[in-house]
């Protein structure tokens, strides 16, 4: 606490080297600039947009295409015994269609599923790695656009199935009205189980996803920023700290792979249950 | 320094996901080792518990922001 004191006194003097104040990483430092600089606005929903390709929307593309081609390649010449490269396109497809499909679906009718399942799972995996590659470490769905898409799309699908599946009527009361339960209960119940399930369910699957890269990229940045200004600007005996600070942006961003690679698979498993939600047959 | 309280706000509401999270694995684990062969089964009922619970952790951060 002392230390954060002496730093804004220094700062404040200017006295150290640069003399320049510290700015913390805030939601500004993801507002990327467009490629080639944009400068054509437009305004839509009361908001103001720079007309332009920025960053993330080409990680996006790359990863479709990307996820695409490895396993175009990988499933080109199928051998019965495989190859490298088959092996590793099996092994992934494997673990998709089994433990985030059959085991959650059930193995009746999962196989439908599976293509859009498998494809969501590498697409999120690819976008998410994004951060820790070099040279392009941004997670793309650390802008919150990109993941409102998927969210609507898990949303319109597994609305769509049980619909299909059980008629309006039916499926609105297979999400709203838990069985079991009778009389005055229900009129406390049916609201809050079609708010938890209709509306509420896209939202958190949304923000879950963003938040998550968000907050990770935004600790990433804060410790890469802090070091750097304690061993440039204050020098002396808070380099120490700074180096400090470096080490654990290290571990930091090994903690993030293993929580990219976690989101992705909460996300594609929370679209498996509401699926496999939608489909269950009334108790 | 600048700062925001909402930070704060937000480090004390992040303490109630940190318990609940906390308790979904100490039972996953137990829950594992008095049966080893159950694992597939509850490591997906674990990591959506965590998930759900995670969620208002998660809605905290966007609100410290937001508000």
């Amino acid at each position: 606490m002392s230390g954060i004191g002496s730093v804004i006194i220094r700062s404040e003097g200017g006295e150290g080297s640069g003399g320049e104040s510290f700015h913390a990483p805030g939601p500004a430092d993801f507002d990327l600039p467009a490629i080639g600089g944009g400068h054509d606005t437009f305004s839509m929903f009361g908001q103001d947009f720079v007309a332009g390709v920025t960053k993330p929307m080409l990680q996006i593309v790359l990863a479709g295409v990307l996820v695409f081609v490895f396993f175009y390649l990988a499933s080109r010449k199928r051998a019965m015994v495989p190859g490298k490269l088959q092996f590793v396109g099996e092994e992934a497809y494997g673990f998709a269609r089994n433990s985030l499909g059959r085991d959650i679906i059930g193995s009746h009718d999962f196989a439908r599923f599976v293509p859009y399942l498998f494809t969501l799972f590498f697409f999120i995996l690819l976008n998410n790695l994004f951060a820790t590659i070099p040279f392009i470490q941004f997670p793309t769905f650390s802008r919150s656009g990109m993941v409102y898409g998927l969210a609507l799309l898990s949303w319109v699908i597994y609305n769509a199935v049980g619909i299909r599946k059980h008629g309006f009527l039916g499926y609105l009361k297979l999400q709203c009205v838990p069985s079991g339960i009778g009389g005055p209960m229900l009129l406390l119940l049916v609201p809050l189980e079609f708010m938890s399930n209709i509306l509420v369910r896209p939202v958190t699957l949304a923000l879950r996803l963003f938040c998550n890269m968000f907050a990770g990229h935004l600790l990433l940045i804060l410790f890469a920023l802090g070091g750097e200004y304690l061993i440039v600007e204050m020098g002396g005996a808070y380099a120490p700290v700074g180096v400090l600070a470096w080490v654990l942006f290290a571990l930091v961003a090994f903690l993030e792979i293993l929580i990219q690679f976690l989101q992705a698979y909460v996300f594609v498993l929370l679209n498996a249950m509401y699926i496999q939600g939608a489909l269950a047959d009334e108790h | 320094m600048d700062g925001n309280l909402n930070m704060i706000g937000y480090g004390l509401a992040a303490i109630g996901p940190g318990v609940g999270i906390g308790l979904i694995f100490a039972a996953y684990i137990s829950g594992v080792a008095r049966q080893p062969e159950a694992q597939s089964r509850l490591q997906s009922i674990a990591i959506l518990g965590f998930a759900l619970a995670e969620a208002l952790a998660i809605i905290g951060i966007a609100l410290a922001f937001v508000l």
